[in-house]
C-alpha cells in the first residue's frame, strides 16, 4: 500500500516520497537523501533513484526543460491488473509514466537528457517509454545536442504485448540516426539495467558508464541460474562483472558523475576547433 | 483456435523448421559459419542461395531435426556468437548488394551465464542498431516461434511476414504466467492476454502478411512464399536506398498506443 501513504502525504501537502534503502530497509527523506547524493544515510550504500530526481541532481539548476511530458499509456489489450498498475504507479511517483526526457545543460553543456524511473512498474518499456526516448533522440538530432542516458529497467512491458518488443527495434533505429550524424550518445548503467533495454538502447550507446554495483543483464538471475543448473558468482550481472568482460567503458561513482560527464560532453563539443 | 492452440502447434516437433525452408526456397546454397570473434553456433544456420536467379544471403533459427540435432543447436536459443554471426552475414550482404532473408524460430536467446558472460543484450542491440541501416531489404518471415528480443534481432526488416500459426511475443507465455502470477500453470491465460497470433500482428502492425500452413503441400507452399518474397523484393529494390530506409524507419516509428493530453 506504499502508493496509499504516497498519496496520502502527496495529499496533506507534504515532502515528496521518501527513500528506502535496498540494503538496510532504511526508510531516507527526499530531501536528506539528495543533500546526501542519494546515499544511504544509514549503511552508506547506493539508493535507488532515477527519473525526474535523478535529472534535476545532475543538470544545472534551472536549466531542465521537459519534452513530451503528457503521454500516458493506455490498456490497450485489457490486460489483468495493467489498469490498476499504472494507477498505483502514477500516484506513488506522481510521473506519468517510467522516463523523464527533456533538455539540461550539465555544468553549461547542453545535452539531450533522459532518466528512467524504477519505481514505475519497474521502469519497464511500453509505448510511452518508447516513444519519448524516440522523440528525444529526434529532437537531439534535429538540433545536433548528444544524448544523455540514465537507463533503469526490468526490460519490456509485457501488460502492452508485442507492441513493447517494437520499441526496441522503434528506439534503436532513432539512436542510429542520431549517431549517423556525428552526435555523441551517452549511457549510464544504472541499477537495475536488464531485459529488452539493455538489449537495445543501454548498451547502444558510444561511451557506456556504470555506477558502482549496478545489476545490468539481459535474462534475468533465477532464470539464469535456472537455466545453468548452479549458482552464479555473487558479483554476477554487476557493473563491475561487466566491466571485466569488456561491455561498460567505465564504473563511475555518484561522487565524480557529474564532472565525469560534463568533461565527456565537453571533449564532444563539435563547435570547437583549433 | 486460441492462442495457446496455436503456441502448441507452433512448438509442435515434426513442424517444418529453418533448414527446410532454406532447402526448399533457395537454389544452390554455400552455408557460412562462425562470428569471426567467438565461435560458431549451430542455432543460426547462414549463407548464400538463389532465390530464382538472385543472390541473397539466409540466415534461419534453427531449432534441429531429431534429439541429437537439437541438442547440437541448443534448441534454437542462439548465444551472442549467433547474434555475431548474423551481423557479420548481413554487413557482408549489404557489401556486395544482396537482399537478406530471414527465418525467425526460436523461445528466445538463450539464457545461460555463458550468453551473459559474452555480452546477449549487446549482441542484441547492435543488431538492432545495424538492421536499423542496413542499405539492403531484410524480409523476415515467423516460422515457428518469435520468442522476445532473440527473435526481433533478425525482425528489424522492410517485411515481416507470419506463418499462420506462428507466434511473436515479447516475452514467452510460461514466463509471463510465472512473472505476473507466479504460476506457470496459467500459461493459457498468458497466451491470450499477449497477443501472439499471426493476426494479432496483422493488427498491430507488426507483420504485413500471413502465409497459409499446407505442409502436406510444402514445395507447392514454398513456391507461393517465393513468388511474394520475388514481388516484394522487387519492389523494395527499385526504391531508392533512402527511401526504403525512410520506409523502415516509418514502419517502426508508428508501432505504439498511448494518449497524449488525454488523446488518442
Amino acid at each position: 500500500m506504499k502508493f496509499l501513504t504516497n498519496l496520502l502525504s502527496k495529499l496533506s501537502g507534504k515532502d515528496e516520497a521518501p527513500l528506502i534503502c535496498k540494503s538496510c530497509k532504511t526508510e531516507i527523506p527526499a530531501k536528506v537523501a539528495r543533500k546526501n547524493d542519494y546515499l544511504c544515510s544509514s549503511c552508506g550504500k547506493y539508493l535507488r533513484f532515477g527519473g525526474r530526481r535523478r535529472i534535476q541532481w545532475i543538470a544545472d539548476e534551472k536549466t531542465f526543460q521537459e519534452i513530451s511530458p503528457n503521454l500516458s499509456s493506455q490498456d490497450f489489450l485489457q490486460f489483468p491488473n495493467y489498469a490498476q498498475k499504472l494507477w498505483e504507479a502514477e500516484n506513488t511517483t506522481g510521473e506519468k509514466d517510467a522516463v523523464v526526457c527533456g533538455t539540461a545543460k550539465i555544468k553549461g553543456n547542453p545535452c539531450v537528457i533522459f532518466a528512467m524511473e524504477p519505481d514505475f512498474i519497474m521502469a519497464s518499456m511500453g509505448s510511452v517509454v518508447g516513444e519519448k526516448i524516440t522523440r528525444a533522440f529526434e529532437y537531439a538530432l534535429e538540433h545536433q545536442l548528444p544524448v544523455l542516458g540514465f537507463t533503469a529497467s526490468g526490460g519490456a512491458r509485457m501488460q502492452e504485448g508485442i507492441v513493447s518488443l517494437m520499441q526496441m527495434a522503434k528506439v534503436s533505429a532513432a539512436v542510429r540516426r542520431h549517431s549517423d550524424a556525428g552526435n555523441l550518445y551517452l549511457t549510464v548503467l544504472t541499477d537495475p539495467t536488464t531485459g529488452g533495454v539493455t538489449a537495445s538502447f543501454a548498451m547502444q550507446g558510444d561511451i557506456i558508464l556504470a555506477e558502482p554495483g549496478a545489476l545490468v543483464g539481459f535474462a534475468g538471475r533465477r532464470v539464469v541460474e535456472q537455466t545453468t543448473g548452479s549458482n552464479l558468482p555473487k558479483d554476477f550481472q554487476r557493473s563491475e562483472f561487466l566491466l571485466q568482460h569488456g561491455f561498460v567503458d567505465e564504473i563511475v561513482s555518484r561522487s565524480k558523475l557529474k564532472e565525469t560527464i560534463a568533461l565527456l560532453l565537453r571533449m564532444h563539443n563539435r563547435e570547437v576547433r583549433i | 483456435m486460441t492462442a495457446y492452440e496455436k503456441l502448441r502447434i507452433a512448438r509442435t516437433t515434426g513442424r517444418p523448421t529453418g533448414r527446410a525452408y532454406i532447402d526448399s526456397l533457395f537454389t544452390e546454397q554455400v552455408f557460412l559459419h562462425g562470428d569471426r570473434r567467438y565461435g560458431e553456433d549451430g542455432a543460426i544456420l547462414g549463407g548464400i542461395g538463389y532465390l530464382e536467379r538472385l543472390p541473397v544471403t539466409f540466415l534461419a533459427i534453427e531449432k534441429g531435426q531429431d534429439l541429437q540435432d537439437r541438442l547440437a543447436r541448443n534448441f534454437g536459443c542462439p548465444k551472442p556468437e549467433g547474434y555475431r554471426k548474423a551481423l557479420r552475414l548481413m554487413k557482408q550482404a549489404e557489401k556486395f548488394g544482396r537482399p537478406v532473408l530471414c527465418f525467425v524460430d526460436t523461445l528466445g536467446a538463450f539464457c545461460g551465464a555463458d550468453a551473459e558472460e559474452r555480452g546477449q543484450g549487446l549482441a542484441i542491440a547492435e543488431n538492432l542498431l545495424e538492421m536499423a541501416g542496413l542499405t539492403v531489404p531484410i524480409l523476415t518471415t515467423v516460422i515457428g516461434e518469435g520468442g522476445s528480443g532473440g527473435a526481433l534481432a533478425l525482425g528489424v526488416a522492410d517485411r515481416v511476414y507470419m506463418l499462420e500459426n506462428a507466434v511473436y511475443s515479447v516475452i514467452s507465455p510460461e514466463g509471463c504466467a510465472s512473472i505476473l502470477w507466479k504460476d506457470s500453470a496459467k500459461v493459457e491465460q498468458a497466451a491470450d492476454c499477449l497477443h501472439i497470433t499471426a493476426e494479432d500482428m496483422l493488427r498491430f502492425g507488426v507483420a504485413e502478411a500471413v502465409f497459409p500452413e499446407t505442409f502436406d503441400r510444402f514445395p507447392q507452399m514454398c513456391e507461393q512464399i517465393k513468388n511474394r518474397y520475388l514481388q516484394d523484393l522487387s519492389e523494395l529494390l527499385s526504391k531508392p536506398i533512402g527511401q526504403m530506409l525512410e520506409e523502415r524507419y516509418q514502419r517502426f516509428r508508428k508501432i505504439g498506443i498511448f494518449t497524449e493530453n488525454g488523446e488518442a
